[in-house]
């Protein structure tokens, strides 16, 4: 069984979301190991080095200057290279069509932004056990929707 | 245009990729249930470096904390109990204690302790997984797939479906039947 820890990235341009995420994790169980990129064109540039080792999950803030978490999603989804990568959208928007349009274009989770630190924690701590599942119990990532 | 829809038994895959690249490394072994190999011949260091270098090209490693290989007999029972089309007679828990010939509260803790969520949990997700996989790949109803499931109704099933993943059944298909097309 795979007890290497769960390798995390989080993209999002608003410091407060970063630190607030990154604190989130330190009291989970789950081993998981965190990295915080500034905004989408960080987030590519730092995939598409060959060297980078590729993530378990990406979370991707929806509205990003440069590059925006849309726009990261396509190119991630049109490269075979990260095909295994849970996409995990963490957006302040909750509209339905925003929602539906990332899954239709590939995300596997759509998380709209807790307004509390304690729902934050709950929230995150269900993706990463639900993603830990499919990556250690033969479950079909193409049916993999999750939204929260 | 032709588009079908492939549906894959896991274990049947997994079995046949074993006994390829093990027959063609020349080993004489019998595969017994839950994973479990047997070789009928000690083999050298650098042949057993070559059978998990063969096997994790194809994803599939050998466990060998003890305590892990207890948790994928486990897995394996909870998923042909879900997977089979046979109605269970007993209740789950007791079925998994008779299958694995341990006590259900021993199975329960060992799970929770290995896998980050309970029996329970998991005997949920698998059960929503094929009922993901029918929902998109036949044309069951609602109705005759909360039967085949085990569920005491529809509105169960509904219900259990929101709560693991948010989406209603019918988002759900929705949504995938709309990825489909836009993927082609």
């Amino acid at each position: 069984m795979n007890q290497n820890p769960t390798y995390i990235i989080l993209a999002d341009d608003d410091e407060d979301d970063r630190m607030f995420f990154a604190d989130a994790f330190k009291e989970l169980k789950i081993n998981t190991k965190i990295s915080l990129m500034n905004d989408g064109v960080v987030l590519m540039d730092h995939l598409e080095n060959n060297d980078a080792v590729l993530p378990n999950v990406i979370f991707l803030d929806l509205n990003m200057p440069k590059k925006s978490g849309m726009e990261c999603l396509k190119e991630i989804k049109l490269n075979p290279k990260w095909k295994d990568i849970a996409i995990a959208i963490y957006s302040t928007s909750a509209s339905e069509e925003d929602i539906e349009e990332t899954f239709v274009q590939g995300a596997n989770i759509y998380i709209k932004k807790p307004n509390d630190f304690k729902t934050l924690k709950k929230v995150l701590e269900d993706v990463v056990t639900i993603n830990w599942q499919y990556q250690t119990s033969n479950l079909n990532r193409d049916n993999f929707l999750l939204r929260l | 245009m032709l588009n079908v829809y492939l549906r894959f038994d896991f274990n049947t895959i997994c079995k046949k990729i074993v006994q390829k690249t093990l027959t063609d490394l020349n080993l004489k072994f019998s595969m017994e249930r839950f994973g479990e190999v047997h070789f009928m011949e000690k083999m050298s260091d650098a042949k057993f470096q070559q059978v998990t270098n063969s096997l994790s090209e194809f994803g599939i490693s050998i466990v060998e904390n003890q305590k892990s290989i207890v948790i994928e007999k486990i897995k394996e029972v909870i998923n042909q109990m879900v997977f089979s089309d046979d109605r269970l007679a007993v209740k789950s828990s007791v079925y998994l204690s008779e299958k694995l010939n341990m006590s259900y509260g021993h199975i329960s803790n060992l799970f929770s302790e290995i896998t980050y969520t309970s029996i329970e949990n998991y005997i949920i997700i698998q059960k929503i997984e094929y009922a993901k996989q029918l929902i998109t790949n036949t044309t069951l109803t609602l109705t005759e797939i909360a039967f085949k499931l085990n569920y005491s109704s529809v509105a169960h099933l509904s219900t259990q479906f929101k709560n693991t993943t948010g989406l209603t059944p019918s988002a759900f298909q929705r949504i995938i039947q709309k990825r489909r097309s836009f993927l082609n």
